[in-house]
């Protein structure tokens, strides 16, 4: 497609998944992530594809876990309650050094909560998603175009590194319409799959995808290994913007719908003669902790915006590590930030400095 | 417009998210503009999608005259998918009566009320928007229709054309869907009753139409009336 097309953002990851040459899908229905799932219902089966309802989140995990070891593009898609039934495939997937994408299209909680969006499992994806030493690239999408395009880059990375990504939207992302432009995505170069189960058609050793080592040492060996995977994507893989911040005394954190309503509150805070400006991760994990503690020697007071108790400001407050005060400012339950609220605390932090 | 497309009661389906609720509510307001004497009203029948939906223009609606009629639990800790127990008397009801259908097969729910429909005279307006991926083609468009029709059991009698890319729309963009709509007629086999557009985005359209030597009488103008996250 070469011109814009309008589209809910659940609608632009399934089809920036497709063109990104992801044939697979498996799922179980949950709101506000179901439209993924349509979406891969009507379109996969006309290019040779398959989606599959499976009888469960648990299923599904376990459905991609098999569709990646035979060396396929393959994804599941949720929300909230259901990533946390996904957690331990997920984990077998990151022990078995398996590329996937996992989407969750977050909604209040915990339990089971509320349809409406949140931010409160930025801890599960960036610390808790599964047992065991591993970690997911995350990505946070802002727009209805970064959820296709991060979509496309969230499939390069994963294979890149062989390891699982996570696309971490929210319910309002997926809902809300905007124009796509599908023409402007990137190619990498991307290793061959050299690992995967899909027969040795009698001309190579058989490959093993599995993620248990019963001897302790083995198991450290292949962590140490993974760790060291780890680290190149931490050095090389780091994204974020950056929003009038070469002046800001104060510093937002944001990510995803909230960093919208953020660069709204510090253009009213400007226009109230606050100098405020805007980190926005687009990687959560790896997180933009060097350049946030860079700003921290210009910069003179931090505020981690969130649409949770305050999870990511952990995060903030790492980087930042002790050089300058770090403040939270959130709302809940499927509540979204105003702007007007933000400003007040941007117009609260400024008094003070 | 073409007016005379429109029935007393009159009911709005179409593809997912190509702007149905809009559309329904600013049809409703605009009866009532053009019939201030005569009641009007517009029932949620959308029982699919719990994000964007009648109930939030609940307070528009009043303002312009124009009763919702709500699933009874809508926005609320019990929301389920329901239909307003008001809706069947509703299709008889003296004055205008616009009903606010779920997105593609979520027309099903229309099916319970089709012999009072069709008995009725309703009319069906099938709303359509380029700009949607699946129904960018006037084939996708036909094809949505035959899904709708055979969920719901009820033909659409009339196309509506609210091509749109939301606040980025441009008046070339509102131009060059009007072939679109022309193909979607013949091949849905179903009259054109207006092309959308939001003054607030496209203050100049009605001038464009006009130096273009196109009827400006086919726009309908709308105001944004369902709910911006952000």
């Amino acid at each position: 497609m070469s011109e814009k097309v309008l589209m809910k953002g659940n609608e632009a990851i399934a089809e920036a998944a497709i063109s990104a040459g992801c044939l697979y899908f498996f799922g179980y229905p949950i709101t506000p992530q179901t439209e993924v799932a349509e979406y891969m219902a009507r379109r996969l089966p006309k290019v040779g594809g398959l989606c599959l309802q499976a009888e469960s989140e648990v299923a599904a995990i376990n459905m991609l876990m098999g569709a990646s070891s035979a060396g396929t593009r393959a994804m599941t898609s949720s929300s909230s309650p259901g990533i946390s039934l996904k957690s331990e495939g997920i984990s077998y997937i990151a022990g078995c050094d398996l590329p996937c994408l996992i989407v969750n299209v977050q909604r209040g909680g915990p339990g089971l909560g509320g349809i409406q969006p949140s931010q409160q499992d930025y801890y599960q994806a960036t610390r808790g998603v599964g047992h065991g030493d591993l970690r997911l690239i995350v990505l946070a999408p802002s727009s209805v175009q970064e959820m296709a395009s991060l979509t496309a880059e969230a499939f390069d990375l994963a294979d890149t590194y062989r390891m699982p990504a996570m696309l971490l939207a929210d319910g309002a992302l997926g809902q809300m319409m905007e124009p796509v432009d599908f023409s402007v995505f990137p190619k990498r170069e991307l290793p061959e799959k050299t690992w995967a189960t899909n027969g040795t058609k009698g001309k190579r050793k058989k490959n093993i995808v599995n993620s248990l080592f019963i001897e302790p040492d083995k198991l450290e060996q292949s962590i140490l290994a993974r760790y060291e995977r780890y680290a190149k994507v931490e050095a090389e893989e780091v994204r974020f913007e950056e929003v009038m911040t070469e002046d800001a005394d104060i510093v937002l954190v944001a990510f995803g719908i909230t960093a919208r309503i953020a660069k709204s509150a510090i253009a009213e805070a400007r226009k109230a003669g606050v100098k405020a400006g805007l980190l926005r991760p687009i990687t959560l994990w790896p997180f933009p902790k060097k350049r946030l503690n860079e700003l921290a020697d210009t910069a003179k007071a931090f505020l981690s915006v969130e649409m949770s108790m305050g999870q990511m400001v952990d995060d903030v407050r790492l980087a930042v590590n002790g050089k300058r005060p770090v403040s939270f400012f959130g709302r809940t339950g499927g509540m979204i930030p105003s702007v007007e609220e933000v400003t007040a605390e941007i117009m609260k932090i400024g008094e003070s400095l | 417009m073409n007016e005379g497309l429109i029935r007393p009661c009159t009911v709005v389906v179409g593809h997912y998210g190509s702007g149905k609720t809009n559309f329904a509510v600013n049809l409703a307001l605009s009866v009532k503009r053009r019939h201030p004497e005569a009641p009007a009203r517009i029932a949620d029948l959308d029982t699919v999608n719990p994000y964007f939906r009648t109930a939030d223009a609940a307070e528009l609606l009043r303002a312009g005259g124009v009763e919702p009629l709500l699933p009874e639990f809508a926005n609320s800790n019990v929301d389920i998918p329901m239909v307003p127990s008001a809706l069947r008397a509703a299709i008889r009801a003296p004055g205008f009566t616009a009903v606010d259908v779920g997105g593609d097969d979520g027309a099903v729910a229309l099916g319970m009320f089709r012999s009072e429909l069709t008995a009725a005279g309703a009319a069906v307006l099938f709303v359509v928007n380029r700009f949607r991926p699946l129904i960018a083609t006037p084939e996708g468009a036909r094809d949505c229709m035959e899904e709708i029709a055979e969920a719901s059991g009820l033909k659409p009698t009339a196309l509506v054309n609210n091509s749109n890319l939301g606040a980025e729309t441009g008046a070339e963009d509102v131009l060059s869907s009007l072939e679109y709509a022309r193909e979607c007629s013949a091949l849905c086999g179903l009259p054109l009753l207006c092309h959308c557009y939001m003054p607030a985005v496209l203050p100049d359209l009605p001038r464009v139409f006009r130096e273009a030597g196109l009827d400006e009488g086919e726009l309908f103008p709308m105001e944004q009336a369902t709910r911006q996250l952000f």
